[in-house]
């Protein structure tokens, strides 16, 4: 199996060609050492980070950006995002504070990427 | 009208402002504000949710929100005063800012110098002259992009995006994510505009197809947006007969370019240059008016946040050495010239002994090559020349000169030479 790739590690974009020989898996046409580890993973199991917004209540804004805080196998994206849009966060919330633990059982939190202060009615 | 009297006025709280106030205050200055328009500081960070930004200056993949609210915190701690929801509207030559706000009306500001940190502005579609009716569900990527993160609105269900620079490219990940339809990414040039990694994780990860050398000829539809009609297009950008495609949305999004937002700037008579649409800077990042600076994308727009971050500070700093009379304004300015192949150059014009260690120069490259010099000359002297594996249009060539390779007088001439 021969498989090409776009690196995505850095804004080079490399394009990687990744073979697979006696369950030994070669990576060319990177640049750089991230590349490698890159390429073996896109091949094997494809991870990636999510950004999405929560809904929050109590707050100017309506929505709370955040952000897994490793990779997540990208086959469970849309899962994760599905568990994300059934939450309410309540105002007010502080940037890294974790919004779910583990998430969909990835071993990956999910935290809020800017903190959010409360509504004060005056 | 209230009077206020401030050492360093920051106009605009972005990624630019927030770093140039930062750093004129750690070089000394006592009284600094930002004035922001918005309810909260950091610009158009705050919408961008995506991770990436970052990873120069803080060797990590930070969300926009996240980098902002790094310098934010900084502010704060620093004790410079901000002004929200505060609106400049005029900037004399003798440093005199009028600005106004609902809580305490007219302001009249004297100030000892002025960082412009306004930053860009979307391309409209009056700017890319697309023919049809007026239907609303015709929006900019920015203003899709802070309708769905911060108000928490979804502005249609099927979408089709014309412009694949990198924010196209991220809108197209952002609504799929959200459930929106994303029908395609059209481009009228030849080439896709943004990085092959975005285009890699925001298209290909999603099945978002991209048609080059096609554009949106035809918006339709009377109150709402019905479709619209694409066609490919020849050399000269023109629409080939028979390609045409009628395809429905309820959705058009711009992401059509941006443009340094230098209104104020050209009212109070700074000279602008045509090629980076913004003022005409030296190596302090100081216009053409005596002690009033500019950073960041005002001045050109740059890609990176990261670069955005060092212009402030690099403005900041001039203008604290320009208050404490550091800045030395009597020698020549030598000048940093171009050859075709590469498209603007920042700054334009520099003081050889207002110069620290280097000199940093920031160019726009025509096209994508492989395997090139950079290459400064100077007096038929070369005073800069490196290798680099890649330029490409969508990502900005910094490079450092160093204050020892510049000679006295002269100009700079920097060419792109293939290996």
């Amino acid at each position: 199996m021969k498989q090409e790739f776009t690196c995505i590690v850095c804004p080079v974009g490399c394009t990687l060609t990744v073979d697979e020989e006696n369950h030994q898996i070669k990576v060319t046409g990177n640049q750089c050492k991230r590349g490698l580890e890159f390429g073996e993973k896109e091949y094997t199991r494809p991870m990636r980070i999510l950004t999405t917004t929560v809904k929050i209540e109590g707050s100017l804004h309506k929505r709370l950006p955040v952000i897994s805080k490793g990779e997540i196998p990208k086959e469970q994206l849309h899962q994760c995002l599905q568990a994300l849009y059934e939450l309410s966060i309540k105002a007010p919330i502080k940037r890294g504070d974790i919004v779910v633990e583990d998430i969909c059982h990835t071993g990956v939190n999910i935290v809020a990427s800017r903190g959010i202060e409360p509504l004060i009615n005056d | 009208m209230k009077h206020i009297t401030i050492d360093v006025l920051v106009i605009g709280g972005g990624p630019a402002g927030l770093a140039a106030a930062l750093e004129a205050k750690k070089q000394g200055v006592q009284e600094v504000m930002i004035m922001e328009r918005d309810v909260e500081l950091g610009g158009i960070l705050q919408q961008c949710i995506h991770d990436g930004f970052g990873l120069h200056r803080f060797g990590k993949r930070l969300s926009g929100c996240e980098y902002a609210e790094r310098f934010i915190q900084q502010v704060k701690a620093h004790h410079i005063h901000v002004k929200l929801k505060t609106t400049v509207i005029d900037i004399l030559k003798d440093k005199t800012v009028f600005a106004m706000n609902a809580e305490e009306g007219m302001l009249k500001l004297q100030c000892g110098t002025i960082i412009l940190a306004m930053g860009c502005r979307e391309r409209t579609r009056s700017q890319v002259f697309i023919w049809g009716t007026r239907p609303s569900g015709v929006l900019t990527a920015g203003t899709v992009q802070r309708y769905i993160n911060i108000e928490g609105y979804l502005p249609g269900k099927k979408a089709v995006i014309l412009g694949s620079g990198d924010i196209g490219l991220i809108m197209a990940r952002r609504m799929t994510l959200e459930g929106i339809s994303v029908e395609g990414v059209y481009e009228i040039m030849k080439s896709p505009g943004g990085l092959k990694r975005n285009i890699s994780q925001c298209l290909i990860d999603y099945d978002i197809p991209m048609h080059l050398s096609t554009t949106v000829v035809h918006i339709h539809g009377n109150n709402k947006l019905e479709g619209v009609t694409v066609a490919a297009v020849d050399d000269k950008r023109q629409p080939i007969e028979g390609t045409r495609r009628y395809i429905p949305c309820d959705l058009l999004v711009l992401a059509v370019g941006l443009i340094p937002e230098n209104e104020l700037s050209a009212k109070m008579g700074i000279e602008i240059d045509p090629k980076t649409k913004g003022p005409v800077v030296d190596e302090s990042f100081m216009t053409s008016v005596e002690g009033v600076f500019a950073a960041g994308n005002v001045v050109t727009v740059y890609d990176l946040v990261d670069d955005v971050s060092i212009t402030g500070e690099i403005a900041g700093r001039g203008a604290a050495k320009y208050l404490q009379g550091k800045l030395n304004q009597d020698t020549h300015y030598q000048m940093i010239h171009s050859t075709n192949l590469i498209n603007l150059v920042v700054p334009q014009r520099f003081r050889k002994n207002n110069l620290e260690n280097h000199l940093t120069v920031y160019m726009r490259v025509r096209e994508e090559m492989k395997k090139v010099y950079i290459h400064g000359t100077m007096n038929d002297r070369v005073c800069l020349h490196k290798k680099l594996n890649i330029v490409s249009p969508p990502e900005m060539v910094v490079s450092n000169i160093k204050k020892e390779d510049i000679s006295d007088k002269g100009d700079i001439t920097m060419a792109i030479e293939r290996g």
